[in-house]
């Protein structure tokens, strides 16, 4: 007898299962229609084969796996598909997904499929396909994918077949065992074949199920398969627990078994893989239970994939009014179903229609009371009610530190909370809140990635643009600089840089245009000299290739000749450019400020005169304006401005007769008129008080003669100069020729 | 020796004392070259709570911006997005009070959102595609865009300069894959859900009348 470990933890409800395993395992009519969910397994989607309105044959694939970790599904009869819709599966969620509904044509055709006779012709791998594609994934819970469960990396020293059914009411593997030992028997050959013959195969059975250990003993005498079995405890059928059971040994946490040297099958499966390879059959049906009070009858059922519950129930004098409520699984980890019209999936072991009786509705919750009594039942060891505080306060950190996956949800802790605590869904909840921030910060992470690497794109792309402007800034200015260079160089000694002829004249082209450029920037006199000084380096540079051809004459090919002769020509041309520009360009004009500084030097009279011309000027010009306005508005503005400026010029006028008495002295002494002028008047005022009127009047005339005098002097002066004052000055001295015509007069008459 | 020490022992605590700082200078110089730390930690730190939307609506170009912000002594509740998860955990982390969120930053939404163009109306002028922090959209210039669902952080920046408006913000649908089970109602919520009429069950000798 081999030793057997001590479940840790665990729990004893009642088994209920004596009421299932009164007759055989039966098969029902064809349902109305068949409702196959695409997705029954752990993993990805599979694709799918069929499309509304085609007509199928049993055992036909509908869907093939997609990736890796994917199951197909088969049609479980023949028929035809009626429609592809989401459909409410089974679910805790009660969500709908994706279905292939069949409509059975009763006729039941298989197609074409063959077995194999002795697996042993076949690879592992061969079979593992075989598994692969008649969509076995596990009978017995989580419906994993069987075929990557088999084909696992490391080497396998134990195969341990699950045969334990712990949860009360499901009698399935139980029947299945009793009826079908043979193929089971098989089944674990078969997987040992594929996993290379582990030293040794286990299979491992509660002591509830005396009749199935007898029968199924009898099969293995002479094989290397050993039945083990152990007394009932709820939850040794876990596949960790029934490890630890069977060898002592506890998969590591976060670890798989297979990293312990074991591989852990359903004894359901082991079947279904059986009538796979061996009979070519993909799985379509599977043993069902269907148990409770609330149904007439319990027994198993040969069950197609696809069944409607409500079809079980049916069969089996269902009592709505009876049931509680409706259990996929067993009462202990099954799921509630709001609708019987859900259909059985691989991995429906039990439909439970219990009476309020046996399955009470859970009372409400009360306050934890530290009990304790959890942790004692908790088969993975963990602490429950610790994990409620912290799944009660959303404390996922220290959830995970206590290791929350670890939790089979095997509701143990549950079962035997005596405050009714449903701690399982408080490690659910917070299990799935784990995960969907876990996906949220990978999200994250790759939002935070995408942004960076945007981010140092972007730097990139503007760290290139600035190197491409200040590579042009560079060139632009090596540029620049090379033609300073050779410029001066041609300055200082024209042959060094003249060796080319073609790059000189490259040179003289830029050289030139900056010239030119200079020029226009320069004032006059500074063009002038620029020019001046580009005859005079044209003129030499024209020396200079000369010159140089005149050397090469000697010994120079044709072509140099050819270039140096080019460059004279060249430099003639710009020679007389020089020239012609120089001649072209303008005198340079006397200084602005010099202008304004004789303005300021000239004789207020001057200036008056210069003022009256101006005027004068403007009202000829507003004339003309007003003859040819032809608008009487325009016209009567420019009247007025004609009528103000004539009142300007007879200002001018008047202050310009008022001005000559002074300004006639004042011109000739610049330097300090105002005092000499006082002086004179002061000396005039002195003389005329002491003068009698004839002796004034005398006096007065002497001073216009000499004031007469001097402006006909300064007439003559302006005449002879062609100065454009000439007309100011005859009016000047007319005037002075009519004071001292009337003072000569009236001196006659007093005398 | 001893002798010496113990005829003068001010001199000798001295030098001792003396030559005890700078061993342990050199050994604090060494540890403070050997072991240092590059960049920020606390602002690394924030920065992975922050949800990396990248939507700027804190009003910093980015969830790293932000970060650096609050290291730098920043309000934490200008995130949005993060809504009052991401606060506690930054208020958790930089042990302050946990304030509620700016609602002048714009308002917490439970559902997430992506963006998605009405590739009819598209007309390819790349404008959202400069605009999004991430690179989730993908089009060439006069050619349609389309939006990389599983990229999108549903910041809405590629709304604003769409010039034909074709965007549109469309809540994530969820499937079975998303499912995930809710916490039980508290034991508050129960005794309020209770009717008058119901008694706590382990009050009753049977438990035939549970609510």
């Amino acid at each position: 007898m081999r030793k057997v470990w001590d479940l840790i933890g665990g729990v004893h409800p009642p088994e209920n299962k004596h009421q299932s395993v009164q007759e055989s395992i039966g098969t029902l009519p064809l349902p109305e229609k068949l409702v196959i969910p695409l997705n029954q397994h752990i993993g990805a989607p599979p694709k799918l084969l069929v499309s509304a309105g085609d007509i199928v044959l049993k055992g036909q694939p509908l869907a093939e796996p997609k990736g890796m970790v994917s199951v197909g599904v088969h049609a479980p009869t023949s028929g035809q598909i009626s429609e592809i819709s989401d459909y409410p599966i089974p679910h805790p969620s009660g969500m709908s997904a994706r279905c292939v509904t069949l409509i059975p044509d009763g006729k039941d055709e298989w197609i074409e499929h063959k077995g194999t006779d002795n697996f042993r012709d076949k690879t592992p791998e061969e079979l593992l396909d075989i598994i692969r594609s008649s969509g076995i994934s596990g009978l017995g819970g989580a419906g994993f994918a069987s075929a990557v469960k088999l084909s696992t990396r490391q080497p396998i020293s134990t195969l341990i077949i699950n045969a334990t059914e712990c949860e009360p009411y499901i009698t399935a593997d139980d029947m299945l065992m009793q009826e079908r030992p043979e193929a089971i028997v098989e089944g674990i050959k078969i997987l040992s074949y594929i996993l290379g013959e582990p030293d040794e195969i286990l299979i491992g059975i509660e002591d509830n199920k005396p009749q199935a250990y007898e029968i199924l003993e009898s099969y293995l005498e002479g094989t290397n398969i050993e039945l083990v079995e152990f007394s009932t405890r709820y939850p040794s059928g876990g596949e960790k627990q029934l490890i630890q059971i069977l060898t002592g040994k506890e998969v590591p946490n976060g670890g798989l078994p297979a990293d312990i040297g074991i591989v852990c099958q359903n004894v359901g499966t082991t079947h279904a893989i059986q009538r796979a390879i061996v009979h070519g059959e993909p799985l379509f049906s599977r043993v069902t239970t269907v148990t409770g009070k609330a149904c007439s009858t319990n027994r198993n059922y040969q069950t197609l994939i696809g069944t409607p519950i409500s079809h079980l129930l049916e069969y089996n004098g269902f009592d709505q009014s009876q049931c509680s409520r409706l259990v996929m699984g067993g009462p202990m980890m099954g799921l509630t179903l709001e609708n019987p019209e859900i259909p059985v999936i691989k991995t429906t072991n039990c439909i439970l229609a219990p009476t309020e009786d046996e399955l009470p509705t859970p009372p409400p919750a009360q306050p934890c009371i530290r009990c304790g009594m959890c942790a004692e039942a908790c088969p993975a060891s963990l602490l429950p009610q610790q994990l409620f505080w912290y799944a009660q306060s959303q404390n996922y950190e220290r959830l995970e530190a206590h290791n929350l996956f670890d939790c089979i949800e095997c509701g143990a802790c549950s079962y035997v909370c005596p405050s009714n605590i449903p701690l399982v869904q408080y490690y659910r909840a917070s299990k799935g809140e784990i995960r969907k921030l876990a996906a949220e910060k990978v999200n994250a992470d790759r939002a935070r990635q995408r942004f960076e690497f945007q981010k140092a794109r972007k730097e990139k792309e503007e760290a290139a643009k600035a190197a491409k402007r200040e590579a042009r800034k560079k060139a632009a200015e090596q540029a620049r600089a090379k033609a300073a260079n050779t410029r001066t160089s041609t300055e200082v000694s024209p042959a060094a840089t003249g060796a080319t002829a073609k790059s000189s004249a490259a040179d003289d082209i830029i050289k030139a245009a900056m010239a030119r450029a200079e020029a226009k920037k320069a004032s006059p006199e500074e063009q002038r000299a620029k020019l001046e000084r580009g005859v005079v380096r044209a003129e030499s540079h024209l020396e200079t290739v000369e010159q140089r051809l005149q050397d090469l004459d000697s010994e120079a090919t044709d072509k140099q000749r050819e270039q140096a002769q080019a460059a004279i020509e060249d430099a003639r041309l710009r020679l007389e450019d020089a020239q012609s520009k120089l001649k072209a360009a303008p005198e340079p004009k006397p200084d602005k400020a010099k202008e304004v500084m004789a303005k300021v030097q000239a004789s207020p009279k001057e200036a008056l005169e210069k003022k009256i011309a101006t005027l004068k000027d403007r009202i000829n010009v507003t004339e003309e304006k007003i003859a040819e306005a032809e608008d009487d508005a325009l016209k009567a503005a420019l009247q007025k401005g004609l009528e103000k400026q004539q009142e300007k010029l007879r200002d001018a006028e008047q202050q310009l007769t008022e001005a000559p008495a002074e300004s006639t002295t004042a011109i000739s002494e610049t330097e300090d008129a105002a005092a000499t002028a006082i002086a004179k008047a002061q000396a005039k005022a002195a003389a005329q008080a002491s003068m009698s009127d004839e002796e004034k009047l005398r006096a007065n005339v002497t001073s216009l003669q000499t004031r007469l005098k001097k402006a006909q002097e300064r007439l003559i002066v302006a005449e002879e100069e062609g100065s454009n004052h000439i007309d100011a000055l005859r009016t000047g001295v007319e005037k002075l020729q009519a004071k001292l015509n009337s003072a000569e007069t009236e001196l006659s008459e007093l005398s | 020796m001893f002798e010496l020490i113990a005829q003068h022992p001010i001199p000798a605590a001295l030098v001792a004392l003396g030559g005890l700082a700078i061993i342990f200078g050199a050994v604090l110089g060494f540890a403070a070259i050997k072991f240092k730390v590059e960049g920020d930690p606390i602002v690394e730190q924030i920065d992975s709570l922050l949800p990396q939307t990248q939507c700027g609506q804190c009003g910093y170009p980015g969830c790293r911006p932000y970060a650096e912000a609050i290291a730098n002594g920043d309000t934490i509740n200008k995130c949005p997005p993060g809504g009052q998860t991401t606060i506690n955990a930054i208020a958790d982390l930089l042990d302050v009070e946990a304030p509620t969120l700016d609602e002048e930053h714009g308002e917490e939404s439970d559902t997430r959102t992506v963006a998605y163009i009405r590739e009819d109306e598209c007309i390819g002028c790349t404008k959202c595609i400069q605009a999004c922090p991430v690179d989730a959209i993908l089009g060439a210039a006069k050619q349609m865009h389309t939006v990389i669902v599983s990229e999108c952080t549903g910041c809405d920046l590629c709304l604003e300069p769409c010039p034909v408006d074709c965007i549109d913000m469309l809540p994530v649908e969820k499937g079975l894959a998303d499912w995930k089970w809710n916490l039980p109602p508290s034991a508050e919520e129960q005794i309020k859900a209770l009717r008058p009429g119901d008694i706590i069950a382990s009050d009753q000798d049977s438990g035939d009348q549970a609510a």
